[in-house]
């Protein structure tokens, strides 16, 4: 994980851990909400319910249970980005042009939003 | 920071110092980390030296921004390789062919100019996917169809320009298209077919214009970049209908085959469709001991035993309700009257548009114009990707069952396990057959050499039987533009007579499809 | 002798020594006689200076003759101007556009190489006729069809390379080529698609090969010689239904092309038609004239009712198996009736195939069931010749509207040799986009023909301001044409000219076509 990264992780830390009495709720919703519509388009397609979905199937395959991302509360970020910028499996590599870094840091937060503080 | 092949370091960076100023800092990459991005996910060549690895990526926004990036190319002579969505993932991926290229991604231009529901056609840019567009449709509730390949991740514009295919009526993607805008190597804009007439209403209605028709030299080409392409939509059909024919016989294979292809010539089954041998996939340890050993009697018998037919296919019939349906009939009429004992299934049956709920329970929608990733299950959950090989051969039973036992002795003999036999055969492409072979990609240097051997044996056997590929990987390409060989190469000679003309300092995707540069071809090619 | 431009005459001479030596005494022409048959018969220049006429005509028969005389031509810088059968009447016949061009008569080469009834394919020569086609399927009793344009002396090889259409569901005659061979410049021999690949075994079926696919560069162009081509063949239908729908306001030309566009681009109407009004033939109908330059379209609407005629009318050919041609009709009355009240609908001519000779002999058209034929002429009358102006507009009501008031337009400012402006009928012989074919009237009548060019150029112009364009023309009018297609600072047409100069450096193929001169013969403008 590149420096940057980590600061962008270490203020979504501190914004969820301060969230409670003094955050902005509406930067944290909006983050959110874009993180699932970035979420929508570019991993759901793979990850997301129902038949057809060969990313859920091959996590389910490997025991990971759920297997559907957004079902799950132990992604961390630094995992994430791992395997958006570095493919696993039959996953390929997604390049900045398709999802930027702050859209990665959405997708970060939308998937960890359920995550035990 | 890597360096393009015979590319200064003093000049690239002057290089990149312009190309920043043209498209924006943020937007040209050239850190490891960035590039590595670039490098093709399921690359034959994994772990190993000749694995090409691009210098840098460009990423413009506009038309303007490829002119300007393509210009500042030319004075440096910097190598590029263009990439729209850069998904197309077992033919090279967003990766260049020629180690050290800087890919000129297009993916950020994304949008969709025009989707028309009354003249069914849509204007697109190159970075946009068949889920955008499809999404663009949805969102507007238009009543047309796009036709998605099996991955929709991809482009519209890619996979037309790679000339690949689809499921529905529309299936030939390239010939689908209608109208381009192309930046020349020069960094000249042109526009084909009624594109070239200032304030054209047809752009998207006619393919031709006046004086040659460009369009198709650059496809799987190096030719240009395309900036803009449109492509005919289907109207939403009524209702679709499948139904399978499956005949007892080895030797019906010819009739079957024969009544196919009327029917496919006539318009009478539009769409793509598989004929495979039910025999070919069971695992039941009788028949796994037939495949092996027994004859062909004892194959026939096996399968008349179990009511499963030696050879089967399934028509997709897409129209009005009652012209399916008697579409579906005169099919069954035909085959009943040419091979005794052929038997009949209805199968799924639509009306269209699906709900919500019906798509849900649909494990692949992309015959019914809904883009997915199912496909992406096909290694089975541990697969670390996949590559192609892909002859064109006669719509007839007799290159079939040729092409089959051709295939499967090269794999036999260089002790591939798995094999060959059984996988299907494609119709793609309007009139002839495409049989499409699996090979599993690994992190694994010893199995992927031996993928690339037997690939390459595959190139050669099928050349001497007359069958060519129809698109290939970027590690083969130049393997396969080989057994394209008339006349002494004279089509890749003319091929180069263009690209020397068009782009004299061969900056636009070096050694695309077996075409190189003048500065970097061999000798006696 | 006629000299070609740029060659002394000792050197044209040596030229037509060297020639005959290969193509043999007979197979040049050279004298007044010989080569006035090889000018365009329905030249719209006829009588004048500017009528251009060729120098010498060459007919090789073979690759190698070809490549030849292409050497020689290269040597001595010679234009050559190429004709498959030399029928091309209206866009120029067999007479080049530069005068003093020798042409490259391609009409020898007339075998054909196969016809496959299991695959449904054809391979020819250039000098095949329709006709010799049509004659070798049915004396090998094959059960395919081919797909003659209107007359059917043409070559199945020149039409497509002109980009010619028809009317079954074949009709797009270049669309349905698969496979060529082409004579370069320089003399080397390609093979396009899977004709590439040596031993291929689906030239005929697959288009495209690997790399890039360059067969298009040779349409209307002249970058080559093509001496060999593939088409695909309908396999003969069952049956054929056809039927007329009409509707009965002026307006009603909305829902009736929009319907119509749905059935085409959804492939239940697979073949060429016609959308035209009853009124436009009514021509002598004092109340229809005024209404037509002073009524409304209410007016319109009443005059129709009033004669019981209906405003528009379209019939819709369907091709295929007798249940699914009966069903694809019926729809197709569904979707009009629902979208149009007041649309009726009327059973055409139906058949099943084979036809019997009774059935051939006594049908005044049967280019629609891939029988070729010359009765287009008796069609169009009495006039000498003819030359068409076909402007592509789209598919829908507003263009054919508009496109019938612009040209109609054109006529009342300029006037027309033939009396009162005609009508524009609207065919569909591509995919999605229609086609409005006006014949002009060619006479041997110099004052005419000069208004008639008048005329024509100027609906070129008025076309090209409203984003129409032609997509075939007469030589005559390839450079005006050529012009309009302009974008970008004409950036198409000197792509093309790099193009040329790069395949064909001395300039000897067919300098002018599609408005493509090469190096030497380019005007400085552009």
């Amino acid at each position: 994980m590149n420096m940057k990264k980590a600061a962008v992780l270490l203020i979504l830390m501190l914004t969820a851990a301060t969230f409670a009495w003094a955050g902005p709720p509406q930067e944290k919703d909006s983050q959110l909400e874009r993180g699932h519509k970035v979420y929508d388009k570019w991993c759901f397609p793979c990850h997301g319910t129902g038949v057809g979905k060969p990313g859920t199937d091959a996590l389910k395959a490997r025991g990971q249970n759920p297997a559907v991302l957004e079902e799950r509360t132990d992604l961390t970020a630094a995992l994430i980005n791992t395997v958006v910028r570095h493919g696993v499996g039959f996953m390929p590599v997604f390049r900045k042009t398709e999802i930027s870094d702050a859209e990665l840091d959405a997708i970060d937060a939308y998937l960890m939003r359920n995550n035990k503080k | 920071m890597r360096l393009p092949p015979g590319v200064s370091a003093g000049d690239f960076s002057a290089a990149i110092k312009e190309l920043e100023s043209a498209i924006g800092k943020e937007w040209v990459f050239t850190s490891d980390e960035d590039v590595n991005l670039y490098r093709d996910s399921y690359s034959p060549f994994w772990h190993e030296n000749q694995e090409p690895i691009p210098s840098a990526a460009f990423a413009p926004d506009s038309v303007e921004q490829v002119q300007a990036v393509v210009r500042i190319a030319n004075r440096y002579k910097i190598p590029l390789w263009t990439i729209s969505t850069g998904k197309n993932l077992g033919y090279g991926g967003s990766a260049p062919l020629l180690n050290g290229s800087a890919v000129l991604d297009l993916k950020r231009m994304n949008r969709v100019l025009e989707v028309n529901d009354k003249n069914h056609y849509a204007l697109v840019e190159p970075g946009v996917s068949y889920f955008d567009l499809y999404r663009h449709i949805r969102d507007r509730d238009l009543p047309v169809w796009i036709d998605p390949p099996d991955p929709g991740w991809g482009s519209p514009m890619g996979n037309a320009l790679e000339r690949g295919g689809g499921y529905t009526p529309m299936r030939d993607h390239f010939d689908a298209h209608c109208g381009m805008e192309v930046v020349l190597p020069d960094g000249e804009l042109v526009r084909t077919g009624m594109g070239a007439l200032p304030t054209a209403k047809t752009w998207q209605q006619y393919r031709y214009g006046f004086g040659p028709y460009m369009d198709g030299m650059f496809s799987q080409s190096n030719l240009g970049v395309v900036t803009k392409m449109g492509f005919w939509l289907q109207p939403q059909p009524d209702a679709y209908l499948s139904g399978s024919v499956t005949v007892p016989k080895h030797d019906d294979l010819t009739p079957l085959v024969e009544i196919f292809a009327n029917l496919m010539n006539s318009g009478v089954v539009q769409a793509t469709t598989t004929v495979v041998s039910p025999l070919a996939y069971s695992r039941d340890p009788e028949l796994v001991k037939l495949r092996a050993s027994g004859s062909t009697r004892d194959l026939e018998d096996y399968a008349g035993q179990k009511g499963i037919g030696y050879w089967s296919v399934s028509l997709p019939l897409y129209g009005p309700e009652k012209v399916i349906a008697a579409q579906w009939e005169y099919a069954k009429q035909k085959f009943s009257a040419a091979i005794p004992g052929a038997t009949f299934r209805d199968g799924a049956s639509y009306k269209f548009p699906l709900t919500e709920e019906q798509l849900t329970k649909i494990v692949n929608p992309v015959p019914f114009g809904v883009p997915s990733l199912q496909t992406f299950s096909i290694g089975g959950p541990k697969s670390q990707g996949h590559m192609w090989f892909s002859p064109i051969i006669p719509m007839t039973g007799e290159a079939v069952i040729e092409a089959q036992s051709v295939f499967d002795k090269v794999a036999q003999s260089l002790g591939y396990v798995t094999g060959t036999t059984g996988f299907p055969i494609w119709n793609f492409f309007a009139r002839a057959f495409v049989i499409i072979y699996f090979f599993p990609i690994e992190h694994d240097i010893e199995k992927n050499r031996r993928s690339r051997e037997i690939f390459r044996r595959l190139i050669k056997t099928a050349a001497e039987h007359g069958w060519g590929e129809y698109r290939t990987h970027t590690a083969f390409m130049g393997d396969i533009m080989d057994a394209y060989s008339f006349n002494n190469h004279s089509l890749l000679r003319f091929h180069e007579t263009v690209k020397d003309a068009l782009d004299p300092n061969g900056i636009l995707s070096a050694g695309k499809n077996g075409i190189w540069p003048k500065s970097m071809r061999k000798a006696g090619a | 002798m006629k000299v070609p431009p740029g060659l002394s005459a000792k050197d044209f001479s040596d030229v037509v020594k060297q020639w005959t030596e290969i193509v043999g005494k007979e197979w040049i022409f050279t004298s007044d006689e010989d080569v006035e048959m090889y000018r365009d018969y329905y030249s719209p220049l006829w009588h004048e200076d500017n009528d251009p006429v060729p120098s010498a005509a060459v007919a090789p028969d073979g690759v190698e003759q070809i490549q030849a005389v292409l050497k020689v031509a290269n040597e001595y810088k010679v234009p050559l101007w190429t004709i498959s059968t030399g029928k091309n009447l209206g866009y120029g016949g067999s007479a080049p556009l530069l005068s003093g061009s020798a042409v490259l008569d391609l009409k020898r080469m007339n075998r054909v190489l196969e016809v496959n009834d299991k695959n449904h394919y054809a391979l020819v020569e250039p000098g095949v006729s329709y006709f010799d086609l049509y004659r070798y399927i049915r004396q090998h009793n094959l059960k395919v069809w081919l797909d003659p344009p209107d007359p059917g002396w043409g070559s199945p090889v020149g039409n497509s390379l002109d980009r010619g259409g028809g009317y079954t569901p074949m009709r797009d005659h270049f669309d349905n080529h698969c496979g060529m061979e082409v004579v370069l410049a320089n003399g080397e021999v390609i093979r396009t698609g899977m004709g590439a690949l040596p031993g291929s075994k689906t030239w005929q079926q697959y288009k495209y090969g690997f790399g890039p696919y360059i067969d298009g560069m040779f349409s209307q162009s002249n970058f080559g010689v093509v001496t060999k081509m593939g088409f695909w063949l309908l396999p003969e239908p069952e049956a054929y239904l056809s039927g007329t729908v009409t509707v009965p306001k002026h307006d009603d030309i909305y829902k009736m092309v929009e319907v119509f566009a749905y059935l085409v681009d959804s492939s239940i109407v697979q073949a060429t038609t016609l959308i035209t009004s009853p009124l436009w033939y009514v021509r002598n109908d004092p109340e229809l004239t005024g209404i037509r330059e002073h009524g409304t379209t209410q007016d319109l609407d009443a005059y129709a009712a009033r004669k019981g005629a209906a405003y528009w009318s379209v019939s819709l050919p369907f091709y295929g198996p007798a249940k699914v041609v009966a069903a694809q009709w019926e729809f197709a009355k569904e979707k009009f009736s629902a979208a149009i009240p007041g649309a009726k609908f009327l059973d055409g001519a139906s058949y099943r195939f084979p036809l019997s000779d009774e059935q051939v002999a006594k049908m005044a058209d049967t280019v629609p069931f891939g029988i070729p034929s010359l009765s287009i002429f008796s069609m169009i009358g009495k006039n000498i010749g003819h030359l068409g102006f076909s402007p592509i507009i789209p598919m829908t009501g507003e263009a054919v509207l508009e496109s019938q008031r612009v040209f109609t337009q054109v006529y009342r400012d300029l006037g027309s040799p033939e009396g009162e402006a005609a009508s524009f009928p609207v065919f569909s012989f591509f995919a999605r986009a229609f086609v409005n074919i006006y014949l002009f009237p060619i006479e041997h009548d110099v004052e005419k023909n000069r208004k008639t060019r008048e005329i024509y150029r100027r609906l070129i112009k008025e076309s090209a301001a409203r984003g129409w364009g032609e997509y075939r023309t007469h030589t005559t009018f390839m450079k005006d044409i050529a012009e309009t297609y302009s974008f970008n600072n004409h950036s198409l047409l000197r792509f093309h000219e790099m193009i040329k100069d790069a395949v064909d450096p001395n300039g000897i193929l067919s300098p002018g076509k599609s408005g493509i001169w090469p190096k030497r013969m380019r005007t400085a403008k552009a």
